[in-house]
């Protein structure tokens, strides 16, 4: 069907201005499905990396033991025993999973954690803090601490302590200062302060302390194991196969970040939701535009196909030409829409960098192939239409016309 | 000579009801090959219509149409399609030619449907054709810049690109200037003569008729007389 191409193409050059009018139409239809997606997609990102790029993807924590049933007989009442609030669970055997978990395809960090709760004393000051045990080294695996850091250091070891702004602030603590920090357990122990961190949250800024594994061993008397595993991942949004995986590989209870997260998953979900939905409008309008114009094509050249068909051009034929220029319009608009909004998506900050106040979008999510691809597709689907028009023309009644 | 086409009691109607109208009313007529006739009558008499059925472009309402032994009314749209890409060219009073096209592309037009492309050999007998119509030097000229007669010329040469056995002619001079009009029966009678390709040509001109070695009369939608002019 060389020769219907040339026809086509022959069509669409014929009449510049009219084409390339067309065109703009239809990569202005592509500008906004781009533009749509990268917004869509750059907010998710932002909102998501706001509310969870901090948490553990996966968490991984001991499973209470089941409570011992102290009557049995039968005939006698039952008692329901309640847990207790201090946590006793321990993963005895992190070590051996810990290499297994670091395996695993897509997981970026591990960090095993020993937590629990404490007071800390300064002089007459007196403040609850919950107690973070983590490897040194690893301080920023899951949270980024030392990016939250505003004096000192994130990291943590013989003697130190990391707290809150707003903590240090409520124990008029400054760096190299010492404190006093007392477990759950009533061990105790005396901390130099050797970093402050600020991020925003006040639960956290005042009320979380981060001292070294093996200082949290002898705070809380945990010899061996830790109380929970914290996992990242390259990819937030793997978190449920992946911690599938390692549930099947370690039998632990592995949990993504999505349970419990219904709420914002729906939020995003419906912000998606939005974006097709936007999305399928731009879809639409492409689809009438080239279909009015081809229409009208169609119905100015009625003549010319009343002689194509005269001379021995076949209906399908006639269908090709009109569906060709149809794909045509829809690859040029489609790849001048890709174009345009790449270009107008540069000067925005990447994902990596996005700034309050500014539109999060991100330009690695344009969707520019797929833009292009339903472009064509709608564009032909739209030129069906008049080519099956054109190809019914009498020509006994066109060329008289 | 053996028969090219022939047909018996064709009856075209148009419309319905009390609206319609019959315009061919039972017409028989039998065209040798290599004939060159005029179809002779006046307006309304049913020769558009009847070059039209011939051209395989309509069919009649009732009646009999053959063409090298091949049945037009029974066939469908795609074999009437390529039977007439093959076998039958056309030659409008209007010239009707592609206006985004050259003369060359308008030529080879019914060759390159056939093949699917512009092959090289029927851009060269596209050149020898219009040529032969003596537009050597518009070959590549896009044809809203052609005049009248030019036009005429290349929609001829367009009309006997696939070698046809039948050229259905519609007034072809009937928009032309005398000298243009002559010009191109002088060159449709060269042709008729040297390839033995068929002639109808239907028209109001008697001069032109004249040109024709046969004449057909059709008047109310029957052949009426076959005078044999001058």
């Amino acid at each position: 069907m060389r020769y219907a191409l040339k026809i086509a193409i022959r069509y669409l050059t014929a009449n510049t201005a009219q084409t390339a009018l067309l065109v703009t139409g239809v990569a202005v239809g592509v500008f906004i499905f781009i533009f749509m997606s990268a917004l869509i997609g750059g907010l998710a990102e932002f909102i998501l990396s706001r509310t969870v790029g901090d948490l553990s993807h996966i968490t991984i924590e001991a499973e209470d033991r089941d409570p011992a049933v102290l009557i049995d007989a039968p005939g006698h009442v039952l008692a329901a025993i309640e847990r207790g609030t201090t946590r006793t669970a321990t993963l005895a055997d992190a070590e051996t999973w810990l290499p297994l978990i670091e395996g695993v395809p897509g997981v970026r960090a591990v960090s095993p954690q020993i937590t629990g709760a404490g007071f800390l004393t300064r002089g007459a000051q007196v403040a609850q803090v919950s107690v973070t045990g983590v490897v040194p080294g690893r301080e920023s695996a899951i949270l980024d601490l030392q990016g939250y850091i505003v004096e000192g250091s994130a990291l943590t070891g013989s003697g130190l302590i990391v707290l809150g702004r707003d903590l240090a602030d409520d124990l008029a603590l400054s760096l190299g200062q010492t404190v006093r920090l007392q477990s759950s357990g009533g061990i105790t122990a005396l901390l130099t302060l050797s970093g402050v961190f600020e991020t925003g949250s006040g639960a956290m800024d005042g009320a979380r302390a981060f001292v070294s594994l093996s200082l949290a061993r002898t705070l809380f008397a945990m010899p061996q194991g830790v109380t929970r595993i914290e996992i990242k991942l390259d990819d937030l949004n793997a978190a449920d196969a992946t911690a599938q995986r390692i549930r099947a590989l370690t039998g632990l209870d592995a949990v993504p970040w999505t349970d419990g997260a219904e709420q914002l998953m729906e939020a995003l979900n419906a912000q998606a939701q939005t974006g097709y939905v936007l999305k399928t409008f731009a879809l639409i309008t492409i689809v009438i535009g080239v279909a009015s114009a081809l229409m009208l094509s169609t119905f100015r050249r009625r003549p010319e196909i009343g002689i194509m068909r005269a001379m021995g051009a076949g209906r399908s034929f006639v269908v090709f030409v009109f569906v060709t220029q149809g794909a045509l319009i829809g690859l040029l608009g489609g790849i001048t829409g890709a174009a345009l909004g790449y270009l107008a998506l540069l000067p925005f900050p990447s994902r990596e960098a996005f700034e309050p106040g500014t539109l999060p979008m991100d330009i690695t999510q344009g969707s520019y192939g797929l833009a292009i691809t339903l472009t064509v597709i709608g564009a032909i689907l739209a030129s069906i239409l008049p080519a099956r028009a054109a190809s019914r023309v009498d020509p006994v009644t066109a060329i008289g016309q | 000579m053996s028969t090219l086409l022939e047909t018996r009691d064709l009856v075209k109607t148009y419309g319905t009801g009390e609206a319609a109208t019959r315009v061919l009313r039972g017409l028989s007529l039998r065209l040798e090959a290599g004939e060159m006739a005029a179809l002779l009558g006046p307006s309304g008499a049913g020769k558009s219509t009847l070059l039209t059925i011939l051209g395989t472009l309509m069919k009649p309402t009732s009646g009999q149409y053959e063409m090298l032994g091949q049945d037009m009314i029974a066939a469908d749209d795609r074999a009437l399609t390529e039977f007439r890409n093959a076998h039958i060219g056309f030659v409008f009073q209007f010239h009707n030619l592609l206006p985004d096209f050259t003369a060359l592309e308008n030529v080879i037009f019914p060759a390159a449907v056939r093949a699917g492309r512009e092959t090289p050999a029927a851009r060269k007998r596209g050149r020898v054709l219009l040529e032969r119509m003596g537009l050597a030097e518009r070959i590549d000229f896009p044809t809203a810049n052609l005049s009248g007669g030019q036009k005429q010329r290349v929609a001829v040469a367009r009309a006997l690109m696939n070698a046809p056995d039948l050229v259905l002619a519609d007034e072809p001079t009937g928009n032309l200037d005398r000298a243009s009009a002559m010009q191109v029966m002088d060159l449709i009678g060269e042709i008729n003569r040297e390839e033995g390709t068929t002639f109808l040509i239907s028209t109001h001109d008697e001069k032109i008729a004249a040109r024709c070695r046969r004449q057909v009369g059709v008047r109310d939608g029957i052949v009426t007389e076959e005078p044999r002019l001058a």
